[in-house]
């Protein structure tokens, strides 16, 4: 590998570039696909077809002022919008896009984004805290709760996958599903039966770490005014929403990678980084589908949920994978 | 569902939900003391929109309070519209004629289904699901075109006049309202119930959630969808029948179950019993005036007092008047069904979970003007 | 028996001496009815006899309403001192199927029979009777059989002390529309748990429905 100090600082611009344009470019993509929907147009007055709307929201959000209410704690309230965006940013650098595209192939990247992962959820928390606002703190203390109880089930699936690959580095989970959709792991039954269910598990576990409607129950609107970013105005509520859209991004990226091939064509042909992208994108555009066709779950029913239906069927794909590998 | 709430009293809290909060449609405010996320005093205070209607009442002439009437409930004008004037025309024995009867009707019911279609979008809204809001607003903009057309407002209708109406129907109208039924009726089933009501989620919070007994309901004064959702055979258009009601074939929609889903599902199957309704003014629509003749400019109605009562979307509305013999009511008391529909809240949402008291507070179709008055 | 017939039954429990004089009339109608079916012979004297009876009977019962009710459709009133009573009107002229005046006292009582018997309460209202120096408190009932009953309960109180016990404790659903009467017309509902004004402001002290009212 080249180790001149130019490939970090050209991967690190690339990755920002991407990170950026996703966070601003999805809030679109999520008006369009909204609009699509509910059989209206969304943005069209910005540019062509609206696309310099996320450009006029930014200047927008950057414009205005950063309100700080009174009675807040003013160093975790201006922290926890930055703590948000940067785990979310951070975790750009291990996923590999491609064979040869990759920030950093870290051996334990697997771990490592599940880490980044719970920070987003301690931004919530402090946000939600310092805000000094009865909703935050309701929103905080949802959030915690909700993503401490997907956690669970999500780590199993991906103990799951890393039995079937025998390693936690992505870029060795990704080869090991090259060529043909029947490689990759959603499909591999002679590692397990229940790998579709785990792919399921571990989809609704992502749609519910990144509080994505139905499971919205951090922000919830019509309970919560706005949960943890009530209190947050300009910029503040921009790096949320920022980090939102990237922890989206993140977790398409992940489920690509760990169920559906990474970069691999699904027959098998010229396999590369546009496979991987459209992956994600059909990924992404799910997400933003069922946020605007459900309503959203009530909270308890959402712990439910987790604790007793998503755990115990991953425990059950868990055992079954590890009989299976025992015996084949 | 109950869970009982254990808590030292030190450790409670207070939220207030409004007056300005997406959930409350308006300006209501609840004071809610919360244990958690658990609900232990649920106590709505109300006149954040009051604006003494029934004084109103009192210095003008009966005619010009009409415009009045509208303003309480906005999203069933017609209704208490026709409330009014029945109480009117009851104190002043003004006899209708045939046509302008059908032709109150028809508007009437075009009117509740707008109110039901608003109530189905801004419910699912609490509930969180934003896109069926674009739905019943693209049907309910039909109605409100349709009414325009014949009323000369889209919201705050001022339609009825005593002894009649204020406009003739015209065959455009029929037809436009024709297509209508026709174009409701085929959406129903697909997007209302198969896109929305049979959603695993929608079923899942509204099941058991926001029960109400039917003794709850009495003790209450609880009248229309609310206390048909709790097993209470009663709808005005059928107990006490008024206008030219007895003349349709419709059903009262009554369910037993007296959860969120019961309330929720009888405010559907009253959409296709208004469609019902509707359809068979239009075919036995008579000829005729649409105004009585004789009526006088300044009413003296004489002195007594006169109660008329018709069935909004909400519930019973109630018009008492009481006469003195002047040009103006010496007073008329305006009975709104949502006040009552609301009085029970606090008792019922005790113990529950805050997203399920929003749920139930939208099950119970608030409109905080109708409640202020 | 018709529901407007048993309601009105059960509120004669208030006015003993209504009840008495129906109850007299009616056992000198069944007695009229015997000797008729009896002896039809009898003189026209006895006869004549129990029709003035009959007329008795509508005098001591509903006489002082009497005037008020079928006399309206036709004349003007004369606004006439209505006795104590129930009353059965006519539903297609006035809405309603029985109307109690009773005492102040009473509307609790009356409160008791008509949740005994499965009503609701629709509203309470005041009206200011400013002329005659007193307040009318009018509490609609009504209930959801098939057959339609409204009930009217009326109660007059001195305009300068104006107070009538709370039946809240009865109906709750009552807590809200006696606040807001006591917004609007100032009358104190003795017992009434929290009587704070529910739709005028929290520190409101002006009753805007008073006939003497300037804002």
């Amino acid at each position: 590998m080249d180790t001149s100090i130019w490939r970090p600082i050209i991967y690190l611009i690339c990755f920002m570039a991407f990170a950026g344009l996703n966070a601003a470019y999805l809030g679109w993509c999520e008006r369009k696909g909204a609009g699509r929907i509910q059989r209206r147009t969304g943005p069209m007055e910005v540019g062509f077809h609206g696309l310099l709307q996320p450009l006029a929201d930014g200047l927008k959000l950057m414009s205005k002022q950063l309100l700080v209410p009174e009675g807040v704690d003013h160093i975790l309230f201006r922290i926890a919008p930055i703590l948000a965006m940067i785990p979310a940013l951070t975790s750009m650098v291990v996923i590999p896009f491609s064979d040869n595209i990759q920030g950093r192939a870290l051996e334990l990247s697997v771990l490592l984004l599940f880490a980044l992962a719970s920070i987003g959820m301690i931004a919530i928390l402090i946000g939600g805290w310092a805000s000094g606002n009865k909703y935050a703190v309701i929103s905080a203390a949802r959030a915690v709760s909700q993503n401490l109880a997907y956690e669970i089930p999500m780590l199993i699936t991906v103990i799951t996958i890393v039995m079937i690959t025998g390693s936690m580095n992505l870029q060795d989970i990704a080869m090991d599903q090259q060529g043909g959709f029947w490689h990759w792991n959603i499909f591999r039954f002679d590692k397990s039966i229940f790998m579709p269910v785990s792919f399921i598990i571990f989809f609704i576990c992502s749609v519910a770490e990144t509080n994505r409607a139905p499971f919205d129950m951090a922000e919830a609107e019509s309970e919560l005014i706005a949960g943890f970013m009530t209190e947050y105005s300009s910029m503040g509520f921009g790096l949320f929403m920022m980090g939102e859209y990237l922890n989206i991004v993140v977790g398409a990226c992940l489920t690509t990678i760990l169920f559906l091939g990474g970069w691999s064509c699904p027959f098998g042909l010229f396999p590369g980084v546009w496979w991987f992208l459209i992956k994600i994108y059909i990924l992404i555009f799910t997400f933003i589908w069922i946020r605007w066709t459900y309503p959203r779950t009530q909270v308890y029913k959402l712990l439910n949920l987790s604790w007793k239906i998503l755990i115990p069927f991953s425990l059950v794909n868990l055992l079954v994978t590890a009989a299976f590998i025992k015996v084949f | 569902m109950t869970v009982p709430i254990q808590c030292r009293p030190d450790e409670v809290f207070v939220l207030n939900l409004g007056p300005q909060h997406p959930a409350t449609h308006g300006v209501l405010r609840v004071k809610l003391t919360m244990d958690g996320e658990y609900i232990v005093k649920a106590e709505p205070v109300l006149g954040y929109i009051h604006r003494m209607h029934e004084k109103m009442a009192e210095a003008g002439s009966f005619a010009q309070f009409m415009p009045n009437t509208a303003r309480m409930d906005y999203l069933h004008a017609l209704a208490y519209n026709h409330g009014y004037v029945l109480a009117v025309e009851r104190a002043a024995g003004i006899e209708v004629p045939e046509r302008a009867e059908y032709i109150r009707v028809i508007t009437v019911e075009l009117n509740r289904l707008s109110s039901h279609l608003l109530w189905w979008a801004a419910f699912l809204l609490d509930l969180g699901g934003f896109t069926p809001l674009l739905y019943a607003f693209d049907d309910r903009e039909r109605i409100l075109d349709l009414l325009e057309r014949i009323t000369g407002s889209r919201l705050t209708y001022c339609y009825f006049r005593f002894g009649g109406v204020y406009n003739d129907i015209d065959d455009e109208f029929i037809a436009g309202t024709r297509d209508f039924i026709k174009r409701l009726r085929s959406r129903l089933p697909r997007m209302y119930h198969d896109l929305v009501t049979h959603n695993i989620i929608l079923i899942k919070r509204l099941k058991d959630i926001g029960f109400i007994t039917p003794e709850q309901c009495r003790r209450y004064g609880a009248t229309g969808p609310v206390a048909r959702g709790s097993g209470i055979n009663y709808d005005v258009r059928k107990n006490e029948p008024y206008s030219v009601y007895p003349e349709f074939d419709f059903d009262v929609p009554v369910y037993t179950e007296c959860d969120s889903m019961a309330r929720y599902m009888v405010r559907m199957d009253e959409i296709e019993q208004s469609l019902r309704i509707i359809e068979q003014a239009l075919d036995k629509l008579p000829d005729g005036p649409v105004k009585a003749k004789k009526v006088p400019k300044i009413l003296k109605p004489p002195a007594g007092d006169y109660y008329a009562a018709v069935e909004a979307a909400r519930g019973a509305f109630g018009c008492r008047l009481v006469c003195d013999g002047g040009k103006s009511a010496y007073r008329l008391k305006l009975r709104s069904p949502t006040f009552c529909n609301l009085s029970l809240f606090g008792e019922v949402a005790e113990g529950m979970l805050l997203a399920d008291a929003l749920a139930f507070m939208g099950s119970l179709d608030l409109v905080i003007p109708e409640i202020d008055r | 028996m018709s529901i407007v017939e048993e309601t009105r039954k059960a509120l004669l429990q208030l006015f003993p001496e209504q009840a008495a004089a129906e109850a007299e009339a009616e056992a000198a109608a069944a007695a009229a009815a015997e000797a008729e079916a009896g002896a039809e012979t009898e003189t026209d004297a006895e006869a004549e006899l129990t029709v003035s009876e009959e007329g008795g009977e509508d005098a001591g019962g509903e006489e002082a309403a009497g005037p008020a009710k079928p006399a309206k459709e036709e004349e003007p009133v004369e606004e006439g001192p209505r006795e104590n009573g129930v009353l059965v009107t006519d539903h297609a002229a006035r809405g309603t199927h029985l109307d109690v005046l009773c005492d102040p006292d009473q509307v609790v009582e009356a409160a008791r029979i008509m949740d005994a018997a499965g009503f609701f309460l629709e509203a309470i209202t005041g009206v200011d009777w400013i002329k005659e120096d007193r307040m009318e408190v009018i509490y609609d009932y009504n209930q959801t059989g098939p057959e339609p009953c409204r009930v009217v309960v009326r109660a007059f109180i001195p305009r300068a002390n104006p107070e009538i016990p709370t039946i809240s404790d009865i109906l709750p659903g009552a807590n809200w529309h006696e606040r807001e009467t006591h917004d609007f017309f100032g009358i104190k509902f003795q017992g009434h748990p929290y009587l704070v004004p529910l739709l005028l402001p929290e520190d409101a002290d002006f009753h805007p429905l008073l006939k003497d009212f300037t804002p």
